[in-house]
């Protein structure tokens, strides 16, 4: 095949993926979008293969189905409320893929036509250590996401003195060892970057906490992409950067989005440390005050009795794996004429859309499911706000009271309805660490007990 | 007809800042809703890079650099089929309120 062919298939198989994209934006055309996307793969798969120095077909087929066997059955089994912790895993690949690419590129230059061993062009060299350094970051910080969002590793933040400046000096030791790597192209330096950078992940993600998953797992999409970029730098393959270029574009304004969900900038996110530790101020004087708690019979009479109910998942609501229980429960309240809708926060959950996909699994019709900025406005209209899960998302301390961690942040203001039921375990603060004062509003009824047993609980009041 | 690869470079460079720019303005028109489907795109289009590995692994022999790329291939090719099929199922359970079936498991 000439290179020109070549060329034109890869820019085919790009547009392709930004198709796959773009199909996104609506959930109608985004399974078209899916497809665009495992068409633009195979295009980018089987132009490689005809590739003259391509001859080793068995093997790289062998290697094709035992990854692909291994990754289905993985995408088939996996449980939907374990998505956030999949997602990193895979992310941990793709950077670890990367490093491997880069290592057979740096041992056959020959076959990539980027110099001999040796003397590989500096320009490569440079691509191929910035690409392997990203990689290791996204494989281990991955790594570490991973361990936190299954619970392997306690998801609390973890500081130490002096962590931002050992991070900044191991970072300012990889560059060191790129400029050396450049120099004397020696495998020993290369593997030195690789082992470091691996550890500058760890530490990456060690100070980040549980609720602030959602935007290391898309900085970890993000890096990912980078990744595919270096690389792409390397082999001057415009297809894996176009790639590299969306798939990184799209992880920065997932992390933006998420941060700017949590009022809080990236760099603060990133430095980490937040929450964890109970803030000792806030706590203040709240023992004395009174929390009327109610059981599942009061909350079906209460549901029973209004016009609107809107229900603010959170991500107490996955872990228990309340979204069933809890489509059932809407779905009699909709039978007794009752409009029920469901109120998205941004950050709600571990990754961004994770209380989405897990509605939509409960089969919600997604048209009941709506953003902050849909609902917010509809709250002083509603009657019952059923708060299953969440905490810091609805706390009103983030608009009135300036001294508070959560300041700022944008909340759903379920204060303003009528009233307000609370289904928690128990009466801890959440992630913040900061009290929320609506549970000790007259109209707030607290709901304790196991989220999916609540509402199963309710489901059976309500058809008694 | 090897191109000075400086100019490679320079090509290279223009390609990614208007592929940062289209994924910049396609990401945006992605609906919230669907934002874990998109990792999930992302994922598996991110292990494109299976290209570079399949490179690596195409010659005849076995070397160091051939083993990479075989390991490469299939590390990318669980994320491709594992990326791509958790985005469908996912996306599989995105549905309408008039296709919404009554059925009980």
């Amino acid at each position: 095949m000439s290179s020109n062919m070549v060329a034109i298939l890869y820019l085919i198989s790009a547009l392709l993926f930004i198709f796959a994209l773009r199909g996104l934006s609506h959930p109608e055309t985004s399974r078209m979008g899916n497809i665009f996307g495992v068409i633009g793969m195979i295009i980018a798969v089987f132009t490689t293969l005809m590739f003259k120095s391509v001859l080793s077909y068995y093997e790289i087929g062998a290697a094709i189905l035992i990854g692909g066997a291994i990754g289905s059955f993985i995408a088939l089994r996996i449980e939907m409320t374990a998505l956030p912790q999949l997602v990193a895993a895979f992310h941990s690949l793709v950077g670890l893929a990367a490093v491997f690419v880069a290592a057979a590129a740096f041992y056959d230059p020959v076959a990539f036509s980027i110099g001999k061993v040796g003397s590989i062009k500096t320009a490569s060299l440079v691509e191929m250590s910035i690409g392997t350094f990203i990689g290791a970051i996204t494989f281990s910080g991955s790594v570490l996401a991973f361990g936190k969002l299954q619970g392997t590793i306690s998801g609390k933040p973890i500081v130490f003195k002096f962590q931002h400046l050992i991070n900044a000096l191991i970072f300012l030791l990889i560059i060191f060892l790129i400029v050396l790597f450049v120099i004397n192209q020696s495998p020993t330096i290369f593997w030195t970057i690789v082992i470091v950078s691996i550890l500058l992940g760890f530490l990456v993600v060690i100070p980040i906490g549980g609720a602030d998953m959602p935007v290391v797992v898309s900085m970890l999409n993000s890096y990912s992409g980078w990744a595919a970029c270096g690389i792409g730098f390397t082999l001057s393959n415009n297809l894996l950067i176009i790639t590299g270029a969306l798939v990184g574009a799209s992880g920065a304004i997932l992390s933006y989005i998420m941060s700017k969900g949590m009022n809080r900038s990236i760099i603060n996110v990133v430095l980490g440390g937040f929450g964890g530790e109970q803030d000792t101020s806030a706590s203040k004087d709240n023992s004395d005050k009174i929390v009327k708690q109610g059981n599942a019979e009061d909350a079906a009479y209460i549901m029973k009795n209004a016009d609107s109910v809107i229900i603010v998942p959170g991500y107490g609501m996955a872990v228990a794996q309340a979204q069933h229980a809890l489509r059932e429960m809407g779905d009699i309240l909709k039978k007794e004429g009752i409009e029920v809708r469901y109120a998205i926060h941004p950050v709600a959950g571990r990754m961004p859309g994770h209380m989405n996909v897990l509605l939509a699994e409960a089969n919600v019709p997604y048209e009941e499911v709506l953003e902050l900025d849909e609902i917010n406005h509809d709250f002083p209209m509603t009657e019952v706000s059923f708060v299953i899960g969440a905490n810091d998302v609805t706390n009103p301390a983030a608009k009135t009271d300036e001294s508070s961690p959560i300041f700022g942040m944008p909340i759903l203001d379920v204060e303003k309805s009528q009233s307000v039921l609370f289904v928690k375990r128990s009466m801890a603060t959440g992630y913040s660490g900061v009290d929320n004062e609506l549970f000790y509003r007259d109209n707030t009824t607290m709901l304790f007990g196991d989220a999916k047993k609540m509402c199963e609980d309710i489901v059976k009041s309500l058809s008694a | 007809m090897e191109a000075h690869s400086s100019e490679v470079f320079v090509i290279g460079l223009t390609v990614f800042f208007l592929a940062c720019i289209i994924g910049y303005y396609v990401v945006w028109s992605v609906t919230p809703a669907l934002h874990s489907p998109l990792m999930g795109v992302t994922n598996a289009i991110s292990s494109v890079i299976i290209v570079g590995a399949i490179l690596a692994a195409g010659p005849q022999g076995f070397d160091t650099s051939k083993i990479f790329g075989l390991i490469g291939v299939v590390l990318a090719s669980v994320n491709i089929f594992g990326g791509f099929l958790v985005t469908y199922r996912m996306l599989s359970m995105f549905k309408k309120k008039t296709k919404k079936t009554k059925e009980k498991e």
